[in-house]
């Protein structure tokens, strides 16, 4: 099991200094953070508020045997395939979104034994980062009982004491690393974010470390302004990197939607050239982009502006 | 009706399954558009939840979400929470329906979306559980929605990522799924409910047209037949018109003369 055990999770958080300082850095002094071998769990679900800017620096990066845990992974995850940059992914689903089709790259990694899918039911995922945000070793559950899912991964059951009902016990994730992309967020790294939270709380205080990419920068007095709006409290956050359209080309909620024009790109391309064009995406669109935001500049400001004007026409008023 | 698609047919059927005052944990496409047609008909104070922490989405016509964890999603919600909490509300038993679509299913209405062959060496890997194994474990009753091909329709799933009655019997109870009941498999050409002590698939309704016989060839199992075997009425206009104006928008449904009195007759529901 990766993550190692529920008590030295809590021993090394004990030990982790909660300095109240200015967390601010570049993604490429974050990302430094994760080293090869690591749990990174990351953030937002699918298509939304995933931490882009940190993925792409994850990748560029090139970290080596990863084992990558999300709710729903999204294309991000063929990325990682193509380079060779993963050897486990844990999750519930994997795909680029139910108009595409299965994901090409995802098929022949895990069809051909290269890279283990380890699948969970949506809500054990859920479960098992609350477990390890709740400092237990598991939690109970009344789903993925009877299923092969369940003997696939192993799930063990628990009777429990009271009314000796058996429930699965859903082992506690501690990711290595958590990444998340927020809508705001002050240097000392209060977060704050606007619509659903997908499962980003329980992953963030489960991980050893915790980067946030975020909208925008603020002071901790817009911070303290709307405090219920908190989703994380610095003492949870590690690294700070500000990162407009940092989810780009994800939706970030309220902010903008996704642009699924870049995803009909990649898919046509991975249809004609398989997966060599998940590296090709990699060499275009990551290394050949000195930063995230030089990336966006080649993406263009009236794309980023149609997909705010989108966000702005959902929201209520 | 002329021109009834295979889902416009199944998300029709489907939404009559509704009732009003019900909660129904919904996911994208048939699920979401059989739900939504069902407000607009016999269930107005149906709350429609979907998994990426939506809770009471409307919908904007000819914006329908691709994903449940999107903004077109969260159309007109009122409450957003997270995916785990969705997760949470159904295991308390709060959902009084749950929706699921199969790239197989068995004749004890067990689900795959795993893997076509096996595990260890897959034909075909697919994307997985998702909610679904999730929604068949917790939600008070179960709709599958799917296509009727003989392919989908298998005596035996290659892998259960979602269980359905098991081996049939009490199997489900005794793997402690203690909750729940898969009510109805609707099709393109029928519908279809579990009898009681079995668990086994049976045929209780035909689509306008359809034979049994025909209905038997495109499955892969021995289909029994209620003795109460009923036709399906087919599509209303009025159905198809709510079905298709929120799938499209007013544009599809009105492609010469663009007239916003009809935004009133199919608002955001």
């Amino acid at each position: 099991m990766v993550g190692g055990t529920f008590r030295e999770a809590r021993a090394e958080r004990e030990g982790t200094e909660r300095r109240v300082t200015d967390k601010r850095m570049t993604a490429s002094q974050a990302v430094s953070l994760v080293s090869d071998g690591d749990h990174v769990a990351i953030g937002g679900t699918l298509y939304s508020r995933t931490p882009m800017a940190l993925v792409f620096e994850l990748l560029r990066q090139r970290r080596r045997h990863l084992t990558l845990s999300r709710p729903l992974a999204c294309y991000e995850v063929e990325l990682f395939l193509a380079t060779g940059a993963v050897e486990r992914i844990v999750t519930s689903w994997v795909g680029i979104g139910l108009p595409w089709g299965l994901a090409p790259i995802f098929r022949h990694y895990v069809e051909s034994g290269a890279v283990t899918y380890e699948e969970w039911s949506h809500l054990a995922i859920g479960l098992r980062y609350k477990a390890g945000a709740m400092g237990v070793p598991f939690l109970p559950g009344l789903s993925m009982l009877g299923s092969d899912i369940a003997r696939t991964v192993g799930l063990q059951t628990v009777t429990c004491p009271y009314s000796g009902e058996q429930l699965a016990a859903l082992p506690a994730l501690n990711p290595d690393v958590t990444l998340i992309h927020v809508h705001r967020a002050d240097m000392f790294g209060n977060v704050q974010v606007d619509g659903y939270r997908h499962m980003d709380v329980d992953m963030a205080r489960a991980a050893r470390r915790v980067i946030v990419s975020a909208e925008r920068i603020v002071s901790q007095e817009e911070i303290c302004a709307q405090p219920s709006a908190t989703m994380l409290p610095h003492f949870a956050v590690d690294a700070v990197v500000e990162a407009p359209h940092g989810a780009y080309p994800h939706e970030c909620y309220g902010a903008y939607e996704a642009d699924v024009d870049h995803f009909d790109a990649y898919v046509k391309s991975i249809r004609e050239h398989g997966i060599e064009a998940g590296r090709r995406y990699v060499e275009e669109h990551v290394d050949g982009n000195p930063d995230f935001a030089a990336f966006l500049d080649r993406v263009g400001p009236e794309r980023l502006t149609a997909r705010a004007a989108g966000a702005e026409e959902l929201m209520p008023r | 009706m002329n021109d009834v698609t295979a889902e416009e047919l199944m998300a029709i059927t489907a939404s009559r399954l509704l009732a009003d005052h019900k909660v129904v944990f919904a996911g994208v496409g048939m699920p979401l558009l059989a739900s939504a047609v069902a407000r607009h008909r016999q269930a107005p104070n149906l709350t429609i939840v979907l998994e990426g922490g939506i809770i009471g989405t409307r919908l904007l016509p000819g914006h329908l979400p691709i994903s449940t964890n999107e903004m077109r999603a969260a159309y007109g919600a009122q409450m957003l929470t997270d995916i785990t909490d969705i997760f949470l509300f159904a295991q308390r038993g709060y959902f009084d329906y749950g929706f699921l679509g199969a790239a197989q299913v068995d004749q004890y209405g067990n689900i795959n979306t795993s893997v076509i062959g096996s595990v260890e060496h897959p034909k075909v890997r697919l994307p997985g559980s998702g909610g679904a194994n999730d929604i068949i474990s917790l939600c008070n009753e179960i709709f599958i929605v799917t296509q009727h091909e003989p392919r989908r329709f298998v005596q035996q799933v290659d892998f259960i990522t979602s269980p359905g009655y098991l081996s049939g019997g009490d199997s489900r109870e005794t793997a402690g799924l203690l909750f729940g009941k898969i009510g109805a498999v609707v099709t393109d050409l029928a519908l279809m409910d579990f009898e009681p002590s079995s668990r086994r698939m049976r045929l209780r309704g035909l689509q306008a047209g359809v034979t049994v016989e025909h209905v038997q060839r495109q499955t892969g199992f021995d289909l029994p037949v209620t003795d109460d075997l009923e036709e399906l009425a087919p599509p209303s206009p009025d159905e198809l018109e709510i079905y298709r104006t929120l799938r499209d928008g007013l544009a599809v449904s009105q492609p010469t003369t663009p007239d916003l009195t009809s935004s009133a007759t199919v608002r955001p529901v």
